[in-house]
């Protein structure tokens, strides 16, 4: 059983944001980076199935240097082994076209990521790598269980839940509660150092969208409390100060 | 000027007369992506096992509650850093060890349940246990299976801890000794496995140490202590009543139980001081917070000057604190690596390495506890009437920390055995202090004692410093001619001496801490850094005249008094600093970041 996980290097999601270059670009600096809260999950599940199936757990992530503390952290999670395809992940289809390059080669059985990153949160990512190695992809996915080549799925949908069976190789975009996060242990943390990382280089893709700038939401205005029998009041300020009605 | 790279061992006390080059000493930015990692792993474990049951655990319904979680973060390995690989420990330098007692502390009363497992519960068997009893032990404690309790203090033996009535006596088949005794304020007997138990041996001078396991009997226990604070960790009376123990259970040999507790405690005392800053940084946030949403007379508290006093004073203090034991840490961490590499076995070479470091583990130990207790009662000042309400955080905060001047060595006791071991290592020629003495007090016969600094960075903080260092042994030299071996019976002048010598090497480290920070990333980039040292440094530098004062005008007269308080005058001068501004620098910028940023 051969097992992939993406992961993505967000910021923490308690950072404050802000924008250079014109709006064009994150600001990094000072910024804690972690794995994408989805994608947590997923490798919490995939540690899970590796164990279960006694078969081999990859992680791969797509970015430069700079994302490989997350990529131990995830090989401390229990990971096998890691693959980092050198760039700078520019949209979700150049990343899915260097997972896809990646997957070829490599025929896993499964792949998971997250539902969608953090950061950007497109969502597209696990559809795209279906697509191009020619394997169905599912998501968001809450419950994964395996049975021999078979898989259980239980899906989120509007108002309700879809159980669904799938057989092997499939990709799930996953999001909780398919299996409790983990933290990693000291002794993980003390093997992750000598972990095999592979650095693979990117293959050229064409760029399909660029991102020309960046609005962060209006700052929270102060919040006034109404004590709840002034109603008029509550009326007339939402008048005359809030101009909403 | 040329600066040494080659680390050249320093020896515990000698801050006092040497001067140290900041490239010598380690600071905490320079831990690694592994150490930091392993922070974060203990953080995540704490926000999302403790932080969320912190009534339910003080409410203490039950033992088992604290127990389990113990147990929890043993499987994350966090009870496994100091047990030495082969027992299936991690066997991690002390210094990591400290960083996840720094992060631990901000947890109430499970980092009191913790570190008393890890530390004096199980040290014990690490540095004292032979083969068979470490094989035995150890894999369980590592791994929490087991949980192990301390027992020292008794009902009329605390801080004269080699006073215990407890007996041990040999059967009459030899196999075993028989304990019987009463001990007082054991944290986590309620639900330990082992106890560390001492007690003399017939009619011994001195204790000695025994394992005990709970299921060799005759031990009884009362109920949980109502306590002021951590109220969840379990704290109970435990009686002794014929409890056999197979005399194979001896730790160490007979009538080494004292030093035992006492080299024991010594490792406890500077940890503290890392888990008493992790509670104070989180006294910190929560001020924080606070000073940021409340409002009155139309505006946040936190734009009012006296709260930015407050949280610049707290932050300042925080910053102090871990530049010192960071280092001490490294130090004791590096005089092992030499020990061992001189041939001394482990146990053995660790023991001795925090020997050593006695003095700094002292000092660590009263000003990380005095720390906390200022940043949690000025957290409680910033919330107001809230911060007496058992509503909001600060007020636990506050209860939970007045403990830490208390246990592991009163910070009397603490204040009186820097200053002691500092004296009898001069009088054993251990350490070169008399010369130093000498030196001082010729220099200040012959008018010397200004102020000498030039434009270059630090080089104004170090003079005081260099400056204060003098003061300290001037004073220290006097008292000691004065009394000469009586000194120890003159309590008040130790502890005036003991705040001269914490004032000293809390500075030192920070200004070392500033100066290798500046090295590494420049000065632009330090300059909150640089704000907190020098406010600091003015009042370091007040603590040290005031000390020294109070002890030159216990034991001196006329030309004599006149002569030494002229000189501490001078040895303890600053030029003219605006800590008013720099305190507000501070505090704009903790507010912005929204915690101690660090
Ligand atoms: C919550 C809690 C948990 C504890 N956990 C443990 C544990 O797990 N295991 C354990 O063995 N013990 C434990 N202790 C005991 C603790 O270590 C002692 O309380 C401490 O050492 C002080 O002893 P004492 O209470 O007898 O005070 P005392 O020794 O009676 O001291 C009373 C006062 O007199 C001062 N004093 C005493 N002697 C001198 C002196 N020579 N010169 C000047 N002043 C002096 C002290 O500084 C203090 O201010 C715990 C205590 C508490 C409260």
């Amino acid at each position: 059983m051969k097992i992939l996980v993406c992961i993505a290097h967000v910021p923490d999601t308690t950072s404050k944001i802000s924008f250079v270059e014109n709006n064009r670009k994150l600001d990094k600096n000072g910024l804690q980076f972690v794995i994408g809260p989805y994608d947590d999950f997923a490798l919490a599940r995939a540690v899970e199935l590796r164990d279960q199936t006694g078969g081999k757990l990859t992680v791969l992530n797509v970015g430069t240097a700079e994302t490989e503390p997350t990529i131990r952290k995830a090989l401390a999670i229990g990971a096998d082994n890691a693959i980092r395809v050198n760039a700078e992940p520019t949209d979700a289809y150049f990343v899915a076209y260097q997972i896809a390059e990646v997957a070829k080669k490599e025929n896993f059985d499964l792949i998971l990521m997250g539902r969608e990153s953090s950061d950007y949160n497109g969502g597209q990512v696990h559809g795209m790598v279906g697509e191009l190695l020619g394997i169905p992809s599912v998501s968001p996915v809450m419950k994964l269980d395996l049975n021999g080549n078979v898989a259980t799925l239980a899906r989120e949908i509007e108002g309700g839940k879809e159980y669904l069976e799938i057989s092997l190789p499939f990709v799930a975009g996953c999001q909780e509660p398919i299996a409790e996060w983990k933290i990693p242990n000291m002794k993980g943390i003390m093997a992750s150092r000598t972990k095999p990382l592979k650095v693979v280089e990117p293959v050229p893709v064409e760029m399909l969208t660029e991102s020309i700038t960046h609005e962060l939401p209006p700052a929270k205005g102060a919040c006034k409390m109404i004590p709840a029998d002034e109603v008029e009041k509550l009326v007339e300020l939402l008048k005359t100060e809030a101009k909403v009605l | 000027m040329q600066t040494v790279e080659q680390k050249e061992l320093i020896k515990g006390g000698e801050f006092l007369i040497k001067d140290v080059n900041s490239a010598q000493i380690f600071i905490q930015e320079e831990f690694t992506e592994e150490q930091a990692m392993m922070a974060q792993a203990c953080l995540d474990f704490l926000n999302k096992e403790i932080e969320p049951r912190l009534e339910e655990i003080d409410q203490a319904k039950s033992p088992e509650l604290m127990r389990n979680l113990v147990k929890k973060a043993g499987e994350l390995g966090l009870l496994a850093t100091a047990v030495p690989a082969e027992y299936e420990g991690l066997g991690m330098s002390f210094n990591t060890s400290m960083l996840l007692a720094d992060y631990v502390g901000m947890a109430h009363s499970f980092a009191v349940a913790f570190s008393a497992h890890t530390g004096i519960g199980t040290l014990p068997i690490v540095y004292y246990g032979n083969e068979e009893q470490k094989r035995k032990y150890l894999p369980k404690l590592a791994s929490g299976e087991w949980i192990s309790c301390y027992c020292l203090t008794e009902p009329d033996s605390g801080s004269d801890a080699n006073s215990g009535k407890t007996r041990a006596t040999l059967s009459a088949e030899g196999k075993h000794y028989i304990i019987n005794g009463q001990k007082m304020w054991i944290t986590n007997a309620g639900f330990a496995d082992i106890f560390i138990v001492f007690a003399k041996i017939d009619d011994d001078k001195n204790l000695s140490a025994f394992i005990v396991e709970k299921g060799f009997g005759g031990i009884t226990m009362n109920e949980p202590e109502k306590k002021l604070g951590i109220k969840g960790s379990d704290t109970r009376q435990v009686f002794f009543n014929d409890c056999h123990v197979p005399v194979e259970n001896l730790l160490s040999e007979r009538g080494n139980g004292f030093k035992i507790a006492v080299n024991i405690l010594n490792i406890g005392r500077i940890k503290l001081a890392a888990s008493c800053n992790g509670a104070a940084k989180k006294a910190l946030e929560h001020s924080v917070r606070y000073a940021k949403e409340r409002k009155q007379f139309n505006t946040a508290i936190a734009n009012f000057g006296a709260i930015k006093e407050k949280i610049a004073k707290q932050a300042t203090l925080i910053f102090v604190n871990e530049s010192a034991y960071y280092r001490a840490g490294q130090n004791i961490d590096d005089c092992i690596e030499a020990f061992i590499a001189n041939g001394m076995p482990e146990a053995e070479a660790k023991l001795k390495a925090f020997e050593q470091f006695a003095i700094e583990c002292a000092i660590m130990k009263v000003f990380g506890s005095e720390t906390l207790d200022y940043c949690v009662d000025e957290a409680v000042q910033i919330f107001g009437g809230m911060g007496y309400s058992a509503e909001a955080p600060v007020e636990r905060c506050y209860r939970d920390s007045r403990i830490n001047r208390i246990f592991e060595g009163t910070n009397e006791i603490n204040r009186m055995l820097c200053v002691g071991t500092i004296v009898k290592r001069a009088m054993k020629g251990e350490l070169n202090l008399m010369p130093a003495i000498m030196e001082v007090q010729k220099e200040l016969m012959s008018g010397g004692g200004d102020l000498r600094f030039d434009n270059s960075f630090m080089s104004y903080e170090k003079a005081v410093l260099k400056n204060l260092k003098k003061a300290t042994l001037m004073t220290a030299g006097a008292a000691v001619q004065k009394f000469t071996t009586n000194l120890q019976n003159e309590q008040e002048v130790m502890l005036n001496l003991a705040d001269m010598l914490i004032q000293v090497y809390t500075l030192e480290s920070a200004i070392l801490r500033l100066e290798k920070l500046a090295s590494i990333r420049g000065q632009a980039s330090v300059a909150i850094q640089a704000d907190m040292v020098r406010s600091f440094l003015l009042e370091a530098a007040d603590t040290v005249y005031i000390s020294g004062k109070n002890a030159i005008n216990a034991f001196a007269e006329g030309e004599m008094h006149k002569a030494l308080m002229g000189s501490l005058r001078k040895l303890s001068r600053t030029e003219a600093y605006n800590a008013k501004e720099a305190r507000r620098r501070i505090a704009d910028f903790i507010l912005e970041q929204g915690k101690y940023p660090f």
